[in-house]
């Protein structure tokens, strides 16, 4: 029983040119993979860019056993290949951008960052995808790292002149029937059956939004009926388990690219959660996560079936004040508290046989979930108003009510939708979050040099080690990487070297630094590292 | 909001059931307000300056295209 676990998350953000319509979401993004390129001088000597290796992509691989035909595939699900608007075309369309060295090239769409992460136009939005991290706090550090990272972004394009000014939010629609995800991704043995996947969490993400919802204005997916909800996803679900992403979303997604070795692992994708500011309902995301896929392949997981699970996740989300009670298939009636209750109970119990929870032989990380995920339970089911601080649903919701106290305002006035979308403004004299963090209003797990910290440096114990710090040592070498590689191209070398990066828990500082520390240069530090001639 | 109006939402909701009878519009939870009166009104103070002008135009204007 453990929080302990390869990790990691996804950020898609909304952007926005405040007084501006006629923009491309595309090219603008694509300005913020460029700002960010040239704050950091990252920068590959060949391409212009760290091109994405989608060597070992697989987006239409179904976990259930089965590969969807390319030609049955919604064209948004094949993210293994170059988007249709290159970097040339955008080029073309705004004009050649000043490199980081002074020299005019065309912009970027996909940087490698020395952190790790992965910062990139996905579709029409810019996506932030963390590195690899080992438990749930680090999941936190380097999640709000992306959220540093879209800040210097916003800051450089507000200072280049010719550019319009861009405001990111970390949230998850527009209220007008898009959505856009912020996905997890776990990694899980291969050995584990699929269906027991499913039928394990597909309770705990019903109701998981309770502790890590964001809050949201308007019901429905285009926000038009009058209310607020639990969480700003939810209504954007309408299938319990499948491959798509984009289209007809389910609770419980299938893609099965584990970006590792495939005979070992899968990676599971999680695509049901929303974008998280407060830093306790992001832990909880992860950790409660975690200890429930623990709980899977232990088979301790509690006995409950949800009667509609796509019905019962709208109604959930719907019903912020705890009233309703949900049927299981065993026709018990149960609230959704009641459901993460009894996921908890399991995960103690689990937790005392493993030890993990033990204050001086566990794993560290396994108790804080447990005590966390047991206070925000204990305080759902009391006086909501005492986990304010913690849930970012109930501080979103006390925050509008305040409003609503104040001025009279009923749920459809435009300033309560305001509220709801400048809470996830990056910036923290325009985000409403931030305004209440600075207030100390929001609990903090993680101190602002932690994060300013992890939006340049790696963590340390997994493969993200190795690609951040060939990225900040050799980046000029580095013409590609991904995942589960790193591509080189010396100089006077006319292959390219491909060094795989398949497990996950390799490339780490213990196992690598000496040898990059010894090796400041690429081409040795290559050699000593593949054992081949130095030429 | 009365509930009933919460659970015809989804369309998918049949399964739903309410012990709560339909009430009218709750009225908003002030507990912490209760406690801490002058934090709150500085807190929305603070916020009414930095909200973004005219909160209609703004909010109408937030148009995305669809993601993940």
């Amino acid at each position: 029983m453990s929080a302990v676990r390869v990790m990691g998350a996804e950020t898609e953000f909304g952007i926005h040119t405040p007084g501006h319509s006629s923009f491309n979401a595309t090219w603008l993004s694509t300005q913020v993979v460029h700002a960010y390129s040239l704050e950091t001088g990252h920068r590959a000597a060949a391409g212009g860019e760290t091109r994405w290796d989608y060597t070992d992509e697989d987006p239409l691989a179904d976990a259930r056993g089965w590969v969807v035909p390319r030609n049955e595939a919604h064209a948004s699900q094949l993210t293994d290949e170059e988007q249709e608007v290159t970097a040339a075309q955008i080029a073309l369309e705004g004009g050649l951008a000043e490199a980081a060295d002074g020299t005019m090239g065309p912009l970027m769409m996909n940087m490698v960052l020395g952190n790790g992460a992965r910062l990139y136009v996905d579709h029409a939005h810019p996506e932030y995808s963390s590195p690899e991290v080992t438990n749930p706090l680090d999941a936190v550090t380097w999640d709000a790292a992306g959220d540093v990272v879209a800040l210097a972004a916003v800051r450089r394009i507000a200072a280049t002149p010719g550019l319009p000014p861009i405001t990111l939010y970390k949230n998850n629609t527009d209220n007008k029937s898009a959505s856009y995800g912020s996905h997890e991704n776990y990694l899980v043995p291969r050995h584990v059956p699929f269906p027991h996947l499913v039928t394990g969490l597909t309770p705990f993400f019903t109701t998981r939004q309770l502790i890590c919802g964001a809050g949201r204005i308007g019901l429905g997916q285009d926000g038009s009926r009058a209310g607020f909800q639990v969480s700003a996803r939810a209504d954007f679900f309408e299938a319990e388990v499948g491959l798509e992403t984009t289209i007809r979303r389910p609770i419980i997604n299938t893609r099965d690219e584990p970006h590792a070795t495939a005979d070992k692992y899968r990676r599971l994708h999680v695509i049901i959660g929303d974008a998280n500011l407060s830093q306790v309902s992001a832990y909880l995301k992860f950790g409660t996560t975690a200890l429930v896929l623990d709980l899977i392949e232990n088979n301790a997981v509690p006995d409950v079936e949800i009667m509609a699970p796509v019905g019962t996740l709208h109604a959930v989300s719907h019903d912020w004040q705890l009233r309703d009670k949900y049927r299981l298939a065993d026709g018990r009636r149960v609230t959704a508290l009641d459901v993460q209750w009894m996921y908890l109970e399991a995960a103690r119990a689990l937790a005392e046989r493993t030890g993990a929870a033990d204050p001086v032989t566990g794993d560290g990380h396994t108790a804080t979930v447990l005590r966390l995920w047991e206070e925000v339970l204990a305080g759902l089911s009391g006086d909501v108003s005492s986990v304010a601080g913690k849930v970012e649903w109930v501080a979103k919701l006390e925050l509008l009510q305040q409003f609503r106290d104040r001025d009279g305002l009923a749920w459809t006035d435009p300033r309560l939708a305001l509220i709801d979308l400048q809470w996830s403004d990056v910036r923290p004299e325009k985000g409403l979050y931030h305004r209440l963090l600075q207030r100390g209003r929001m609990e903090r797990l993680v101190a602002d040099e932690a994060i300013g910290a992890a939006a340049l440096n790696p963590p340390t114990d997994t493969r993200a080690y190795f690609r951040g710090r060939c990225i900040r040592q050799f980046g000029a070498q580095v013409v590609g990487a991904s995942w589960d590689s790193v591509i080189f191209e010396l100089p006077h070398q006319r292959r390219l070297q491909r060094v795989p990066t398949k497990e996950p828990l390799r490339g780490t500082e213990a196992l690598t630094r000496e040898l990059f520390d010894a090796h400041p240069d690429a081409a040795s530090f290559l050699a000593a590292l593949l054992g081949t001639p130095r030429r | 909001m009365p509930a009933q109006e919460q659970r015809n939402t989804s369309g998918r909701d049949e399964e739903v059931e309410a012990d709560a009878v339909p009430t009218p519009e709750p009225a908003p939870a002030g507990a912490a307000g209760n406690a801490q009166t002058a934090g709150v009104d500085d807190l929305l103070d603070e916020i009414d300056g930095v909200l973004e002008a005219n909160a209609e135009e703004f909010v109408r204007g937030f148009v995305q295209k669809g993601g993940q």
